[in-house]
């Protein structure tokens, strides 16, 4: 059981004094201070000979009562005194938290906030793209600074690290597509298509937007996260005092990159895709392994490679650049390191989302379908 | 509210058990202790103490683990062997979250101040309030903030601010706010002058030593300043060769002959220290005589 401290009323002479017993320390004011706050009545003296213990929370609750109803306070030890002193000077009626704002004041005003910062955000992502394209014009007519350590180091983050789990996720995906595919196709009979739908929706689709979907998960949050830890322990503007651009030394070696990998990861992931859809395929409709391999050669128009092919590394700029622009914006606390990332995988896979519904219709257009 | 309402209320929120006062001589005691991080060997074998009431300070050479010597007192460092007992409870045996009655008995500075940033200094104050003792009023907790923000040196209006709006100094003193939150009996300050101007370091030294005599704190304080060390520490603990290689006052380690000791205290700075310190008391004195 817990130890609170107490107080009792008594009558001396007409003046009413309140007695308080016991420790007065931060552990057992808890009842005391609540009792005292809803006290009615006058109080002319606070007797504090009884009590056993007192820290700066028991003086505080004593010195706001007491100045309250303008009570003498007695029998404080010289420590008490001491303590009463100091939390009297240090006393004050400052804000804990900054004031909350009326709602009909906050709603307009967080609304115009969005679209300033919608507007400034454009310009500011059309600064970072330019800054990009110069710092890559740069690059090619002095090729001795491009980083190539740093971009290395960067195929190997984005790229072969990534080879198992894309991998395992897209001979998964595949299996679905086809168990799918062939599930509705038998009712036409027409099983044998299963070969086609896995085959073309594969390497034109599926392969490229699900790896885009998975770079973004793992490297566009991973550069958002690094450039904004970065920022916030100020290693960049350390970079830019001693002439080394950050852009040039963090930012070309991360989207080169994800733009070099993305082709061969979303190649990567569509030969996987296929090999899941033979492999569902030898098991339930009785297509043999090889047989299914050699039908997608006849099946699968040579386009649709190239369709796969055309849109990876488009992919890959948007979810870098996103990343690292994000990564970038980074200022203030560690909050906005989480934010930041948060906010560049939601861009990164909504942009590659809708851009591949425009390269749908365009490939289609073209002639490609 | 009748009374009957206000223990139903507190009796609801109130955490069961609190520690009781440390009422014993040496609120930490280190015996033989050893850390090490893989192959690196920190400590080895070393023992301190602390007395209560007193202002330790601790020094010693970059990489002879201080600062790993005061998160391994508070349970934050993995210990290889060895006993550290801090109110007479060893916190070695204990796991690194389990509550063992000491959390809510020391406060804790860390070098950069350690402030929770997407809280107000206010807000850093109530929470450990907030967590070890939940039946407090409201309006008691933002009282309390209030005062303990002023109590460390901070205008009133910081109470408000978050750390990312604070100087480097500032968020010190309100890391110090968070650290006195609890009335603690103990109180742990990292390098608590570092980076500070020296107007700003002299007056976090009288700052600390005011609130360790008001509290009747113990301070256990890892420092590079020797100004620090001669303005305020009680004893001074000297850390090398993975060790304690002594305690006492400064006039005491003057006369050891342990060459790190030698050279900390007399070399140029340490002799500068030493020599404003004697200034000061003379001046003292001659006011004293004048009066």
């Amino acid at each position: 059981m817990r130890q609170w401290a107490e107080y009792s009323l008594e009558d001396e002479g007409g003046r009413a004094k309140l007695v308080l017993k016991g420790p007065l320390l931060i552990s057992t004011i808890g009842k005391l201070d609540r009792y005292l706050r809803t006290f009615e009545g006058e109080v002319a003296e606070i007797d504090l000979s009884q009590t056993t213990a007192i820290d700066t929370v028991g003086a505080w609750t004593v010195l706001r009562f007491a100045r309250e109803r303008e009570a003498e306070v007695t029998g404080a030890t010289e420590q008490a005194k001491r303590l009463l002193k100091a939390v009297e000077e240090a006393e004050s009626s400052a804000d804990i938290s900054p004031p909350l704002r009326l709602l009909r004041l906050r709603v307009p005003e967080r609304v115009g906030e969005l679209v300033l910062e919608f507007s400034v955000g454009a310009r500011q992502i059309i600064a970072f793209m330019g800054q990009v394209v110069l710092c890559s014009l740069t690059l090619i007519r002095h090729p001795s600074r491009f980083r190539g350590k740093a971009f290395v180091r960067q195929l190997e983050l984005v790229g072969v690290s990534s080879l198992a789990i894309i991998g395992l996720m897209s001979f998964l995906i595949g299996i679905v597509v086809a168990q799918q595919g062939a599930a509705q196709l038998r009712q036409f009979g027409a099983e044998i298509y299963t070969i086609n739908l896995t085959g073309r929706l594969t390497l034109r689709e599926l392969g490229v937007l699900m790896t885009a979907i998975m770079v973004a998960g793992r490297s566009g949050s991973a550069f958002a996260a690094q450039l904004g830890t970065m920022k916030l322990t100020e290693e960049i503007d350390a970079m830019r005092t001693i002439g080394v651009s950050p852009t040039e030394a963090l930012i070309m070696p991360r989207i080169l990159a994800a733009v070099f990998m993305m082709p061969l990861l979303g190649f990567y992931a569509s030969v996987m895709a296929i090999i899941g859809g033979a492999f569902i395929a030898e098991l339930t409709l009785g297509i043999p392994f090889l047989t299914f391999l050699q039908r997608i050669r006849e099946v699968v128009p040579i386009h649709d490679v190239w369709v796969g092919l055309i849109k990876a590394p488009v992919f890959g700029l948007i979810v870098a650049v996103t990343g690292c622009y994000q990564g970038m914006q980074v200022q203030g606390n560690s909050e906005e390191v989480g934010l930041r990332t948060t906010m560049a995988v939601v861009q990164a896979i909504f942009m590659v989302i809708v851009l591949d519904a425009f390269f749908a219709v365009f490939f289609t257009e073209v002639g490609w379908a | 509210m009748s009374e009957e309402q206000i223990d139903q209320q507190v009796g609801d929120v109130a955490l069961e058990e609190v520690p009781e006062h440390f009422d014993g001589e040496f609120p930490i005691v280190i015996t033989g202790l050893t850390t090490a991080f893989g192959e690196n060997v920190v400590h080895e074998g070393l023992d301190l103490e602390v007395r209560r009431g007193e202002v330790l300070g601790v020094v010693g050479g970059s990489g002879t683990g201080k600062s790993v010597l005061m998160r391994a007192i508070i349970g934050l460092q993995p210990v290889a062997a060895g006993c550290i007992e801090v109110f007479g409870k060893d916190i070695t045996a204990a796991e690194p979250d389990e509550e063992i009655g000491v959390r809510s008995r020391w406060g804790v500075l860390f070098q950069g101040g350690a402030l929770f940033s997407t809280l107000t200094v206010g807000e850093n104050v109530e929470v450990p309030l907030k967590q070890f003792y939940p039946e407090l009023d409201q309006e008691l907790m933002h009282e309390i903030a209030r005062y303990k923000v002023v109590l460390s040196g901070l205008p009133e209006d910081a109470a408000s601010k978050y750390p990312s709006e604070l100087s480097g100094g500032m968020k010190k003193r309100a890391g110090l706010a968070r650290a006195l939150a609890l009335d603690p009996e103990l109180l742990f300050l990292d390098e608590p002058t570092a980076g500070l101007d020296p107007i700003g370091a002299a007056k976090f030294d009288e700052l600390t030593r005011e609130l360790a005599e008001t509290l009747g704190l113990t301070v256990f304080l890892i420092t590079h300043d020797l100004d620090t060390l001669y303005a305020i520490c009680d004893r001074v603990a000297v850390l090398a060769d993975k060790k304690v290689i002594a305690v006492g006052t400064i006039p005491e380690l003057l006369e050891s002959d342990h060459p790190w000791i030698q050279e900390y205290f007399n070399g140029p700075r340490g002799r500068a220290a030493q020599a404003s310190t004697a200034r000061s008391k003379s001046i003292d004195k001659r006011d004293r005589a004048g009066a």
